[in-house]
């Protein structure tokens, strides 16, 4: 049909129910946008934090008792090593320095369980253990460098692992149980004969300051 | 997966004296590189099949695990140990750290020893003979310390030890380092490989009369 001329042509008209809904959706959306971009933001930022590598040192004042328990491998014994040793004051981070100084010591020369120097430990986790009131589980991730390079056999990585538990328990007696991980993979052994797929328990461990044939215990 | 498979017991074992030799790694599991040309699973096969020869010289029984380049799993090592009731089960490895021989036996926590019929879990089944395993390690250290050897004891949990129902000891061979007047030796050296199999089989022969003597 055609339209009458000179009449107007009547647009139809929108609700100002509608028009309020839309301009306040409209803000909402906004608003909410620059939350999610700031809270992004945010998020980022941690995860750059806790990219970065923790401090080792605490400063020159700082320095604390710390026990390193030793390997021996021509009597297959521990031995503590006390010494003084800027620590930081977050217990992850604490545990890792903790295990990076023990295998400085092993990279030294002289050294009496000689391991090559690379970076061991890429981070320990401190978790607490399931179903127990108290104690925590240390996950000790360490690097596939390490691992490859390990010297194989019964004793070195026995002795290894011990020490790395002995150590880890002597510092922090709150570490009961202690777990590895490979490049956060669970991996089957050490260097092919330690077992790194159980959890060990440190709490239950023989410790001598005084070299003894047989460290025995846990792996 | 055998993890709670029922083992024979003890009492249903063959009267005989039987030693089981299990040469650790083989096939594309090299263990440890001793030498630029020596390798962990080429020395325990090697001194798998010296051993063998010399014991059955002595009218002893023996059982390997393998006899070529190949790696049996940890269950099949077992089962082979089990199946054929050993009064002995010696692992053979080695090692490029420490010096002379380092013994272990397991780290599982003992338990009684096992009943006539009474089944055993698969995975420690070691743990009803650990005493008898460190007698052994006793009879295999005195041998070793008799032939001028040095040794370290040690336990461990390992497998396939933890599974096997025999007295267990895990042999790892460490090359001879000069100290306190001993002689220098390479793992590589026939010498000082015959030297360890005859302390071995000096050992495995005592310990036929302490296993025939025990109640």
């Amino acid at each position: 049909m055609a339209p009458i001329p000179g009449a107007r042509a009547s647009r139809p008209s929108i609700p100002r129910s509608q028009l309020w809904l839309f301009w306040i959706m409209l803000l909402l959306v906004v608003s909410m946008s620059t939350v999610l971009i700031r809270m992004r933001g945010r998020v980022s930022d941690r995860f750059a934090a806790a990219a970065r590598p923790l401090p080792l040192s605490a400063g020159q004042n700082s320095e604390q008792p710390l026990r390193l328990y030793l390997a021996n491998d021509m009597d297959g014994s521990l031995a503590e090593k006390p010494i003084r040793f800027p620590l930081p004051a977050d217990p992850n981070a604490r545990a890792r320095v903790v295990l990076e100084k023990l295998l400085e010591e092993y990279a030294a020369p002289g050294s009496r369980h000689p391991l090559n120097p690379s970076t061991g430990v890429e981070e320990v986790y401190l978790l607490r253990v399931p179903g127990l009131p108290s104690g925590q589980l240390a996950v000790v991730n360490l690097t596939t460098a390490f691992v490859q390079n390990h010297p194989s056999g019964i004793e070195p990585e026995s002795l290894t692992l011990l020490s790395m538990i002995a150590t880890l328990h002597g510092n922090l007696p709150e570490v009961t149980q202690v777990r590895f991980l490979v490049d956060g993979q669970a991996h089957a052994t050490l260097a092919g004969h330690a077992d790194l797929t159980r959890t060990y328990l440190a709490s239950s461990m023989q410790m001598s300051s005084d070299p003894a044939p047989g460290a025995g215990g846990a792996p | 997966m055998a993890a709670q498979q029922p083992l024979p017991a003890h009492a249903d074992a063959a009267p005989g004296y039987v030693v089981l030799l299990d040469a650790a790694h083989g096939g594309p599991e090299p263990g440890a590189r001793l030498t630029p040309q020596l390798l962990e699973k080429d020395l325990t096969l090697a001194l798998s099949i010296r051993l063998r020869s010399r014991l059955a010289a002595r009218g002893i029984a023996v059982v390997t695990t393998r006899e070529q380049d190949n790696d049996p799993d940890a269950d099949a090592r077992a089962a082979a140990a089990n199946r054929s009731h050993a009064a002995a089960c010696l692992l053979l490895h080695a090692t490029t750290s420490g010096t002379g021989v380092h013994l272990y036996t397991s780290s599982l926590a003992p338990a009684s020893a096992p009943r006539a019929g009474s089944p055993r879990p698969w995975a420690t089944a070691q743990a009803g003979y650990l005493t008898q395993s460190l007698k052994l390690a006793s009879d295999v250290s005195e041998a070793l310390a008799h032939a001028g050897i040095p040794v370290t004891l040690g336990s461990v949990s390992l497998q396939p030890a933890d599974s096997m129902a025999c007295p267990a000891v895990l042999v790892e061979a460490a090359p001879m380092l000069p100290r306190r007047g001993e002689a220098a030796a390479a793992l590589s050296d026939p010498a000082y490989q015959g030297r360890l199999v005859d302390a071995l089989a000096g050992a495995l022969e005592q310990w036929r009369a302490d296993w025939k003597a025990q109640p």
